[in-house]
Parts: structure tokens; C-alpha cells; sequence
């Protein structure tokens, strides 16, 4: 590989051949090339996803772990196998510790009700920080609601990066430390190893919203150290409806189950049970067995094409995008400097609501979030109601910036801005 | 091929949009208003506060405060243009045709919730102001 196809990751035809796996950029909206700026929110699907997803319909479809006949041994393994893949993908020898769940957001719902339940007390402290999702925030209030504990709050700092200054006094006396490895609004890239770490020297669990990092960076929860992980399979090119939950196994051990019902059994009697081992004893009901099997056909996607060289591509594109978006007048970016962020970019367009250039840039084939990004006491904190948000993933192209940069153009002239 | 549902956005942000976006009529509040609602679109945040004094059945002021995108705020100042002098009963019979008629436009779906934000606070003050003081 040549130093310049190293230092933007994947080359223009590396790009090209991962953009005929996409049926989607086929699509023409509005008459237009489909410029899809909102990984971040959910990714598209390779063809690779979709086929695994249909074959297993078409082929093997079952249910799993009891059924002692031929196709459901196949859907079984299918669905271990995908276990597999994702823990390979983020770094544990054990597969055991990934446990299947809807979203990220129902990963972290689980930890709040079955380890926040169990091991938050009246009096004690969560930690969250104020660039969280609303995912990672709100099942913490409802948990120190419940239970007495107060909430305490990382501040974000003028250039949207986690302030922290006060961690140590933060971190006394708190039982759990939640945080995003990457701001889904802001694009900022938290220091996880060092915030696990100061969370596990003051008695913290710690417990990474990573939605925004295993799609785009390499990911290993040995190296990061951290308790418990959640993202989901959507935004890493897989099927919405599955996600994972990673926990150290020795917690999940010592966990009650957040759902219950079939399958997450030992021995059922009419007025008590026991209870599976994990992962089994979170994955109560039928679970996504099909998107399971989806996800593991992403994970060997991502992992061909690589997670280093994916995420040096997005961070030229970003480099791309900031310098074109600088290069316009009235245009707004929000979050830190090139250094400590993602291709995840916020921005305003003078007073133009972002709602309305959205709208606009979609006349344009542009698709961009506009909104408050499920984020909205950060919202408040930049002092704007909403922004646009643009992000980048492995099939976009600088042409499609070019294209980003001629839409946001053309909303200033609808709007008159100069 | 164009969507024959989707508008050209030179049309849809035509300058007396811009102008009520940026110069809203009857924008504030009112001192004890007789009715009173607010209301948010969760979906994008925008925020529409409408205050009305009315006598006799009939409106006599109305101010409205509010954050979000041009069509949600135009649509809004547009409507308080509309309803001041009416009657109750008038105001009654304004539906979503009359709000896209007000906006000129017929708009997409995903932003349809904008445009009718306004009307759906003046009808909820007044079902309140009615729930209130049922006559």
C-alpha cells in the first residue's frame, strides 16, 4: 500500500468498489444523486448484509436453541456464530460476555435496572456528563429517581470536549460513571482508558455509550477497560433491531435479569425459577435471530475492509468537510478541533433553522440530521435550538462534501444570507 | 423525476415567509390573557406560545412567543394575522387547508407538523378556555 493510500485509508477505487456493495446510493431522491450524510444516525446496508439476511430466511429459518432438527441446529450456530464475530470485533476472548439486545439504548436500560437496581443505595453517586445521548442520560435519572442516588454531571467545555478538571471530586463517592466515547452531536472522541481507569481507582463502574465509536474506529474492550460497552448493529452497516451489550463477565455473572420469560431459564416451577447463565439469562423471548446473523455479515465486512483504514478514511473526509465548511461565510461548526473529533459535524448556517436547510439540502439529494440529536441539555448549553449535522462513513466521497458545501450554498441564496 | 409531491424550495421560502420568519406579527405575550396555550414539535423542538384576549366571543389580541423553523413561525404569524376580530366560531372552522393556503404551498408530509404547529396551540387554548368556563 502507497504512504498516500496509508494516510487517506482507503484509496478513490477502494471507495468506488465499497460503493457498488451499497444498492441504496443507487437511489435518485428528487432527481438527484443520493448523497447520504447520516451514518451517525443509522448506516446503509451492503448487499453482503442484506444477502446473509434473506438467505437465512429463505434457507434456515428456526427457532433457535431447542429445536433438535437440521435447520434449527443452523439458525443456533448462526446465531452463536454472530456472538462470535462481535466479540472477536471488539477485542474479548469471551464471546459469552456479548449479550444480544434491541439497541444500545436497551443495553443501557439493562445495566441501570439490573446492576443500577442491585448496587445503586439512597445517597449514592452516578456520574454522566453533559454531551450524552439522550439514551445514556435518561435511564441514569430514572435510576437515581428510584433509588435516592444523585446525579452528578461532567461539564463540556466552550470547544465541546469533556472538562475534566473536577473528575477526582466528580468521582468521589460514585458507584457508576457513565459516558459516550464519541458525541453523537458534537463528533468529540472521549478518552475512554483514562476515564475507566479513574472511574475503577475511586470504586466506579464505568459504562461506555460507544454507538458512534465501534462503527467508525478500532474498538477493544480489553485495551479501554472499561465495565460495561453498548452500540447497536444499525449504525455499523447491520440490520436495525439487534445490538450489544458488553460487560465484564464477573458482573454479569452476579446480575439479575432485566427481562424475563423463555429462554432465560434454569428450572421453572409454578412459583419460582432459576435462572440461565449469561449471555442466555439477558436474552429473554425469541431474540433477533436474522439480524444476528446480519450483524455478523457486517462485522466481516468491516473487518475486510479494516477499522484503521476506515477510520483514517473518515478523518480525511472530516478534514476535507471542516476546511470547505470553514471556507463559507455564515457557516457555523460546532465541537473541537480536527485533533480530538470524528466525522460527526454539527453546524448552523446564519439564521437559518436547521430544519429548514435540511429541507433544503434534501432538495439536493443531501441527507442530513437536523434536530436536537437526542441531546438536548447539551442543545441548550451551545445556546442554538437545533443544528444540521453531517457525518461521514466509509462509502462517502469528497465529491459528496463538494455536494454538502453546493446545497448549504443554495440555501443561502433561498435565504438571502451573503 | 421530480416527486409531484415535493415542492421547489425557491417556492416553498418565498420572501413574505422569510419576512414573517425573521419580522414575526404579534410576536410576545399578553398580560392575563383570557386563553393561553404552549406546545412543542418533540420531533425538532420548535415551541409555539399563543396568548389571546378575546371579548364577546370574539378575539380581540393575540401574541405568540415561539422558537423553530420559518415555515413553523411564519405559519404561526400568519394565522395571528388571520384570527384577530374573528369569532370563535370562526375560528373553529380553520382547519390545515386554510394554514397551507395562509403558507401557499402544499408541503411535505415531514413538514407538515411544522406548518400546522401554530394552529394546533390557538385550538388547544381555546378547548381549554372552553373545559374552563363551559357556557
Amino acid at each position: 500500500m502507497s504512504a498516500i493510500l496509508q494516510a487517506h485509508g482507503l484509496s478513490d477505487a477502494d471507495v468506488e468498489r465499497i460503493r457498488q456493495d451499497f444498492p441504496i446510493l443507487n437511489e435518485r431522491p428528487h432527481g438527484h444523486k443520493l448523497v447520504f450524510l447520516d451514518s451517525a444516525a443509522s448506516s446503509q446496508k451492503p448487499i453482503q448484509v442484506i444477502d446473509a439476511m434473506d438467505d437465512y430466511y429463505r434457507r434456515y429459518h428456526a427457532n433457535i436453541h431447542r429445536g433438535v432438527y437440521h435447520i434449527s441446529e443452523l439458525a443456533t450456530e448462526a446465531y452463536e456464530e454472530a456472538r462470535a464475530s462481535v466479540a472477536r470485533f471488539i477485542g474479548t476472548p469471551c464471546a459469552a460476555e456479548c449479550i444480544f439486545v434491541r439497541n444500545a439504548t436497551e443495553g443501557l436500560n439493562l445495566v441501570a435496572y439490573s446492576w443500577g437496581r442491585t448496587n445503586i443505595k439512597a445517597g449514592d453517586a452516578i456520574l454522566v456528563t453533559e454531551m450524552e445521548h439522550h439514551s445514556n442520560l435518561v435511564p441514569w435519572q430514572v435510576l437515581a429517581q428510584q433509588t435516592g442516588a444523585t446525579l452528578r454531571f461532567v461539564k463540556v467545555t466552550e470547544d465541546g470536549r469533556l472538562d475534566l478538571r473536577d473528575l477526582d471530586a466528580l468521582l468521589d463517592g460514585a458507584k457508576l460513571f457513565a459516558f459516550t466515547a464519541v458525541s453523537n452531536t458534537l463528533g468529540t472522541i472521549n478518552p475512554v482508558k483514562e476515564l475507566a481507569a479513574r472511574a475503577r481507582a475511586a470504586g466506579a463502574i464505568s459504562v461506555v455509550d460507544a454507538c458512534q465509536a465501534v462503527p467508525r474506529m478500532p474498538v477493544d474492550v480489553v485495551d479501554w477497560g472499561a465495565d460495561f460497552i453498548a452500540f447497536s448493529a444499525h449504525k455499523m452497516l447491520g440490520p436495525t433491531g439487534i445490538g450489544i451489550l458488553w460487560g465484564r463477565k464477573e458482573l454479569l455473572d452476579a446480575m439479575p435479569p432485566f427481562l424475563t420469560g423463555g429462554g432465560m431459564i434454569g428450572i421453572v416451577e409454578m412459583t419460582h425459577s432459576t435462572y440461565a447463565d449469561v449471555p442466555a439469562r439477558f436474552e429473554a423471548g425469541t431474540p433477533a435471530i436474522a439480524e444476528a446473523v446480519g450483524l455478523a455479515a457486517a462485522v466481516r465486512y468491516l473487518e475486510a475492509v479494516g477499522m484503521d483504514r476506515i477510520h483514517q478514511y473518515e478523518m480525511y473526509l472530516a478534514e476535507y468537510a471542516l476546511k470547505r465548511l470553514a471556507e463559507v461565510p455564515a457557516v457555523t461548526v460546532y465541537g473541537p478541533s480536527l485533533e480530538h473529533r470524528t466525522g460527526v459535524i454539527s453546524m448552523t448556517v446564519g439564521d437559518i433553522h436547521a430544519h429548514d436547510l435540511a429541507s433544503i439540502l434534501d432538495s439536493e439529494g443531501v441527507c442530513v440530521r437536523a434536530g436536537h440529536h437526542c441531546n438536548q441539555p447539551l442543545m441548550e448549553k451551545l445556546g442554538v435550538p437545533a443544528t444540521a449535522r453531517a457525518s461521514f462513513y466509509l462509502y462517502n466521497t469528497k465529491a459528496e462534501v463538494d455536494a454538502l458545501i453546493s446545497a448549504i450554498e443554495k440555501a443561502k441564496r433561498i435565504f438571502k444570507i451573503a | 423525476m421530480t416527486d409531484p409531491t415535493f415542492t421547489g424550495m425557491d417556492e416553498l421560502y418565498r420572501d413574505f415567509i422569510l419576512d414573517h420568519y425573521r419580522n414575526p406579527r404579534n410576536s410576545g405575550t399578553l398580560e392575563n390573557p383570557d386563553a393561553s396555550f404552549e406546545d412543542i414539535n418533540p420531533l425538532c423542538g420548535d415551541k409555539i406560545r399563543m396568548d389571546l384576549k378575546l371579548k364577546d366571543g370574539v378575539v380581540t389580541d393575540v401574541k405568540f412567543k415561539g422558537r423553530g423553523c420559518a415555515i413553523s413561525q411564519a405559519s404561526a404569524s400568519l394565522l395571528t394575522e388571520q384570527i384577530k376580530g374573528k369569532t370563535l366560531e370562526e375560528i373553529n372552522k380553520i382547519g390545515k387547508e386554510d394554514v397551507l393556503e395562509n403558507v401557499g404551498i402544499n408541503i411535505s408530509a415531514a413538514r407538515l407538523k411544522c406548518a400546522l404547529l401554530g394552529l394546533k396551540v390557538l385550538k388547544s387554548a381555546l378547548a381549554l378556555k372552553y373545559l374552563d368556563e363551559p357556557s
